[in-house]
């Protein structure tokens, strides 16, 4: 994992890594006083690694969720399933490259993956836009999704983006009402919806492709409102810099999984390994495929109309109030 | 030097005023002076610009319902503190003062009322409390007052008036669009009709659910309707906005409105909107075979 990309946080850890790596390429059998040495340094990095990752505070978790190196849902995609074919289009407009999705196969499972994608080297992420959807892309997910339904495919969505993008061209192709058809829409789709929150669940941008009868996030994501950084900038309008205040912004948002989890909003959290899903997006794609089957297994013994009256309930009784 | 010192505290800081009393108003769009009583009478609209003046509940209430009257649903449904936040003030002072100075519980007020006789489930959002925003409890009156719609099989009308999502609520409050909208799907297969009537502004959370969602969209003229709001898209896009952009005009003319209603033609308009969605459902053919009465 010597790429040179880490956050602040991870540094110590992967400096270490680094150091015994180097020492491992010049021990010899011979050099016994070396392999001590070595064998002192890995149990020294299980203890930093413990101890840097084991308790994370929110804003930690936020930058791992953002890490250059975490996997996106086109890495899941190819890691998790069989004989993808993607497909394209929204019908109307265009091919938003921030969504993707097609046929694939879990195991042995016929499934519609559908993902929010934000791409790896600065050509890819302008192809993709960041991962910030566009109306199109909204609608290019319902055409999925709807064609998934028709032929009786379960539907698995990997919700990973900073918000819907805000831009001229997105307003005036109605960003609103793409979110908004999406999200009532996908209440009556009659086949099980199924979704992973991979990386960012940012506001409505996650919502509208977010509606599902199961709903889980990988240890490391997040799903709020609003981002902390736009939290940030409404409750430190003075600051000269409100971007400092994100982390102070994250506390009081309570975006984690973690935290979402414990508000009864989503079902369950996905362990990621220790450090990060990017420190072994194998594992990570095998305990979302799992995960993903076990639930579409028990979302299968449902008659259709229970389905939905069950997805309907679920989301009817969310909030928080008093009366 | 005693008359050199400025009296401090004469300058008392004058608080935003988005509803006109007072004996003139200054309009605030084109900066024509109105006296009070004519703006009034005009509905709060400005006869030199039609700007429409942002109005409270009460004047909607007033403004569209038979007798100005509304049978309130849900009005002690009150915020909690979900996430303990803690921004200058702490949520539940900051609910508490918000409630003393608008007199209401919450940013939308429900309930039944009749526009010329239909009976309707009506809703009416009030931007004076914390920017219209929607959290749990503007959630779950939407859920109830469309749930009015369903158990009763009467129309429903919402007038929306938003910036968007409560940030205090987090989680919660985005949940509440999903909680709308997929109430309003049942409305949708009910056949039950449904009108959204969009003022200014409704942007975020609100447009992106039920405001977005109506069988027909009304909105009043020059209101800012949009997703993101003109700050944040200026910043991501780092490019001047069009003229207009967002308008209620700009997106009836991008195919998201259909109506654009002065206030004064509101409730007539919503009078027969309701009275072609509504009415006996004898279906094309019996119409066409009874032919026109004579």
């Amino acid at each position: 994992m010597n790429t040179g990309l880490y956050i602040d946080f991870e540094k110590p850890v992967i400096e270490l890594e680094k150091r015994i790596d180097e020492m491992r390429e010049l021990a010899t059998d011979e050099n016994l006083e070396l392999g001590r040495e070595i064998r002192l340094l890995e149990h020294k990095l299980k203890k930093l690694r413990e101890e840097t990752f084991s308790r994370l505070t929110r804003w930690q978790r936020i930058q791992l969720a953002r890490h250059p190196l975490r996997p996106y849902a086109a890495e899941y995609i190819e890691l998790m399933t069989t004989d993808y074919i993607a497909l394209h289009g929204d019908r109307a407009f265009a091919d938003d490259r921030a969504l993707i999705g097609g046929f694939a196969k879990l195991d042995e499972l016929p499934v519609m993956v559908i993902g929010q994608q934000k791409g790896r080297t600065t050509k890819e992420k302008l192809a993709h836009n960041f991962g910030m959807c566009h109306p199109e892309g909204y609608r290019k997910a319902l055409r999925l999704m709807r064609l998934a339904a028709r032929f009786g495919r379960p539907i698995l969505i990997l919700i990973d983006t900073p918000g819907a993008f805000p831009g001229i061209g997105a307003e005036e192709r109605g960003q609103a009402e793409a979110i908004a058809r999406n999200i009532r829409d996908m209440a009556q789709l009659e086949t099980p919806i199924v979704v992973v929150v991979i990386g960012e669940g940012a506001s409505g941008g996650a919502l509208g492709v977010g509606i599902g009868d199961r709903v889980l996030m990988l240890e490391n994501s997040w799903y709020s409102v609003i981002g902390p950084e736009a939290c940030a900038a409404i409750l430190w309008k003075d600051h000269p810099n409100p971007v400092e205040k994100a982390p102070d912004a994250a506390e009081a948002l309570r975006p984690t999984a973690q935290d979402v989890k414990e508000f009864g909003i989503i079902d369950d959290v996905l362990a990621e390994p220790l450090g990060g899903a990017h420190r072994d997006p194998e594992t990570q794609a095998l305990t979302i495929k799992k995960a993903v089957l076990a639930r579409f297994q028990e979302l299968s013994a449902l008659p259709v109309v229970e389905l939905i009256r069950q997805r309907h309930e679920k989301y009817r009784k969310m909030g928080k109030f008093s009366e | 030097m005693e008359w050199f010192r400025k009296n401090k505290e004469r300058l008392v800081r004058q608080e935003k005023k988005t509803i006109p009393d007072g004996i003139w108003t200054k309009c605030t769009s084109c900066g024509e002076i109105v006296y009070g009583r004519e703006l009034e009478r005009l509905l709060w609209v400005c006869p030199a610009c039609h700007y429409h003046f942002q109005i409270r509940y009460n004047q909607y209430i007033a403004l569209l319902l038979d007798d100005g009257k509304l049978d309130e649903f849900d009005a002690s449904l009150s915020s909690v503190d979900p996430l303990h936040f803690e921004d200058r003030i702490s949520y539940p002072e900051r609910i508490s003062k918000t409630q003393q100075k608008t007199g209401i519980n919450d940013a939308i007020i429900c309930g039944i009322g009749r526009i010329d006789g239909r009976t309707i489930s009506f809703g009416v959002m009030d931007f004076s409390f914390i920017g219209g925003s929607m959290g749990s409890v503007v959630g779950e009156k939407v859920a109830r007052a469309i749930e009015r719609s369903l158990d009763r099989r009467i129309p429903l009308v919402l007038i929306s008036c938003s910036g968007g999502a409560r940030m205090q609520e987090g989680i919660y409050s985005l949940m509440q669009m999903a909680k709308t909208c997929v109430l309003l799907a049942e409305l949708r297969e009910a056949k039950i009709p449904y009108i959204s009537v969009l003022t200014n502004p409704t942007t975020g959370g609100v447009t992106a659910s039920f405001a977005s969602l109506g069988d027909v969209i009304v909105a009043e003229p020059q209101a800012l309707v949009g997703f993101a709001g003109p700050r944040v898209i200026r910043q991501t896009i780092r490019q001047e906005l069009p003229e207009g952009f967002q308008s209620s005009e700009f997106i009836r003319d991008h195919g998201f409105l259909d109506i654009i209603a002065p206030r004064a033609e509101l409730r007539k308009t919503l009078s027969l909107l309701l009275e072609y969605m509504c009415g006996p459902q004898a279906g094309i053919h019996q119409s066409l075979k009874e032919g026109p009465a004579t």
